[in-house]
């Protein structure tokens, strides 16, 4: 029985470390996901594209590996009953922010859309409201494991930076549709991009509510 | 012959077994913070050890209640507070096995004409009517100290997680353990005065008295009780009355463990004493009280959200009835007596 407790010790510390990475690894990928997106502006599909696009690859592969041993810990040892499923859910949700900047890499590298010179600043706009807002999410939910009363100084931001991108992504769509040299599917193909980097900070938004629901169940 | 009539009183061990069962872990399993077998290990283990123990200043009040002198009396009094534990039972509602007991004797005591002592059943009575408010206070003021605790030094998610589950390790032993010194009078202290028990001298110099020896068949049968019989009992605490936080769970259990050792302890009854300040009177206090008083503590912290009175009122109702169904059940069987071997 307490050699039992003594293993509960060493398994929390493990969990705690698993969780930890798999943190940082969102931190990572949203830094990883600005450069690549900032190089693809500059040089297109370049030899340092692909290497930031296979970085975030193996980003991706981690964080799903490490998802799935923290899920199985947490139900092999019956950790955090009252919060397991919020928690489970809350991982997921964190997961789906990387598998989307990787698809969005993955989308400019086989697309390989041609970004006029005079979009590309309000593109890196975009990019940086959405990585600032996956940014203030990760310090959200590393606040949900710490210290539940910081929940709210972080999520605040998430809010912010997404109708932040909301509102640069509109500004970019309408100069997109408002060229008139441009083909009607070269402009489709380039309003796509700018939604799925702005579906990013929506992902990330909420996530952002469910935690507030959950940090408010963790306090009753 | 004894054992036949210590029969009845192990039968009353063993339906009250699933109540203190159900009182100490009913909590900590409704949040399922711990397994049943561990459980029920740790809650038979120091129910015996708090029955052998610290058991004799309960058993004696029982005993000067009204001395049921006779090995009859005591088995018809034993039978009849069990068999009103187990018709509650069915209803799945905890009930106190001190009032139950309580119930037998002053049922016996009307039969045959008996005296009862009127001021132990009143310091009785007093102790029942206290410990749950007593149970609630503690809990409400212990719940507000971890809040503010946790509020200025928060400990992340995971390792709550583990210190509660240790603290609820640790909190239920304790409460096991008091709760067996508070409560082995009510199974077998009417046994006493009529035990043919003789102490025996083990290794020499250890004397293991023929009280202890009463208490130990006694924590047995409680102990029995824990493992096979409690499981209905976990759920109307642990789930129905009002579905508490693990770290409310942990609560909870402390604060019965502090109103049973207040209601128990030889020690702090003599330390009280010794230095001229009023004393507890060692009482056997229901522990289904207690429990269902830090649960009522911790709802009114909560506003009242999430308290379910229809069934609080039930099991307020069973404390009520469950001593007087003894009461009826003792006389009933006094009458039968005539059909019972003599002794």
């Amino acid at each position: 029985m307490f050699g039992g407790k003594i293993v509960l010790f060493q398994k929390t510390k493990e969990l705690n470390a698993k969780i930890t990475e798999f943190l940082n690894n969102i931190s990572e990928s949203a830094i990883v996901f600005a450069k690549a997106v900032d190089d693809y502006l500059l040089n297109g599909d370049s030899d340092e594209f692909a290497s930031l696009l296979n970085n975030m690859a193996s980003l991706e592969a981690r964080n799903d590996q490490l998802r799935r041993n923290i899920e199985t810990e947490l139900y092999e040892h019956t950790l955090i009953p009252e919060s397991r499923a919020d928690v489970l859910e809350l991982l997921e949700g964190m997961d789906k922010v990387v598998n989307m900047f990787e698809a969005q890499l993955y989308q400019f590298s086989i697309e390989k859309a041609e970004i006029a010179e005079s979009l590309s600043p309000l593109y890196l706009e975009l990019v940086e409201s959405t990585v600032s807002a996956v940014e203030a999410l990760v310090r959200s939910v590393r606040a949900f494991f710490i210290n539940p009363s910081e929940i709210n100084d972080h999520i605040h931001k998430v809010m912010f930076f997404e109708k932040q991108g909301d509102m640069v992504g509109t500004k970019l769509k309408r100069m997109i549709f408002d060229d008139k040299k441009m083909e009607l599917s070269h402009k489709i193909q380039l309003r796509m991009l700018c939604d799925d980097i702005d579906a990013i900070a929506d992902l990330s938004e909420d996530i952002a509510d469910q935690l507030s629901i959950y940090a408010i169940k963790r306090y009753l | 012959m004894f054992l036949f009539y210590l029969s009845s009183g192990l039968f009353l061990g063993w339906v009250s077994g699933a109540n203190y069962m159900g009182n100490v872990f009913g909590t900590a399993l409704g949040t399922r913070m711990l397994s049943f077998t561990s459980a029920a290990i740790i809650c038979a283990v120091f129910i015996v050890l708090g029955a052998v123990y610290s058991g004799g200043g309960t058993a004696a009040t029982i005993a000067g209640l009204g001395s049921v002198a006779t090995m009859s009396g005591a088995f018809v009094v034993a039978l009849a507070a069990a068999l009103a534990i187990f018709f509650f039972f069915f209803l799945g509602l905890p009930v106190s096995s001190t009032q139950a007991v309580l119930g037998g004797i002053i049922g016996w005591a009307l039969f045959v004409g008996s005296e009862v002592d009127f001021s132990i059943l009143l310091q009785i009575l007093a102790s029942w009517v206290a410990s749950p408010f007593l149970a609630a206070l503690f809990a409400i003021i212990l719940m507000s100290l971890v809040k503010t605790y946790l509020k200025y030094f928060p400990i992340p998610l995971l390792y709550q997680d583990l210190y509660i589950r240790i603290a609820l390790v640790l909190t239920g032993a304790f409460g096991a353990y008091t709760l067996g010194a508070n409560n082995i009078g009510n199974i077998v202290g009417v046994f006493l005065t009529s035990s043919p028990f003789k102490d025996v001298t083990l290794f020499k110099d250890v004397v293991f008295s023929a009280e202890r020896q009463l208490f130990l068949i006694g924590g047995l049968a409680i102990a029995l009780g824990v493992f096979t019989y409690s499981k209905r009992l976990i759920n109307m605490i642990g789930k129905k009355v009002f579905l508490l936080t693990p770290m409310a769970a942990w609560v909870v259990v402390m604060s019965h463990s502090l109103v049973m050792l207040l209601f128990a302890s030889q020690s702090l009854h003599e330390f009280l004493s010794e230095h001229d300040l009023p004393t507890i009177p060692l009482v056997p206090i229901s522990s289904s009280e207690a429990v269902i008083g830090a649960v009522v503590g911790i709802a009114i912290l909560k506003r009242g959200r999430g308290l379910r009175p229809k069934y609080l009122g039930r099991i307020a109702m069973g404390w009520v009835i469950c001593p007087a169904l003894a009461l009826v059940f003792a006389f009933v069987l006094m009458l039968l007596k005539a059909f019972l071997p003599p002794l």
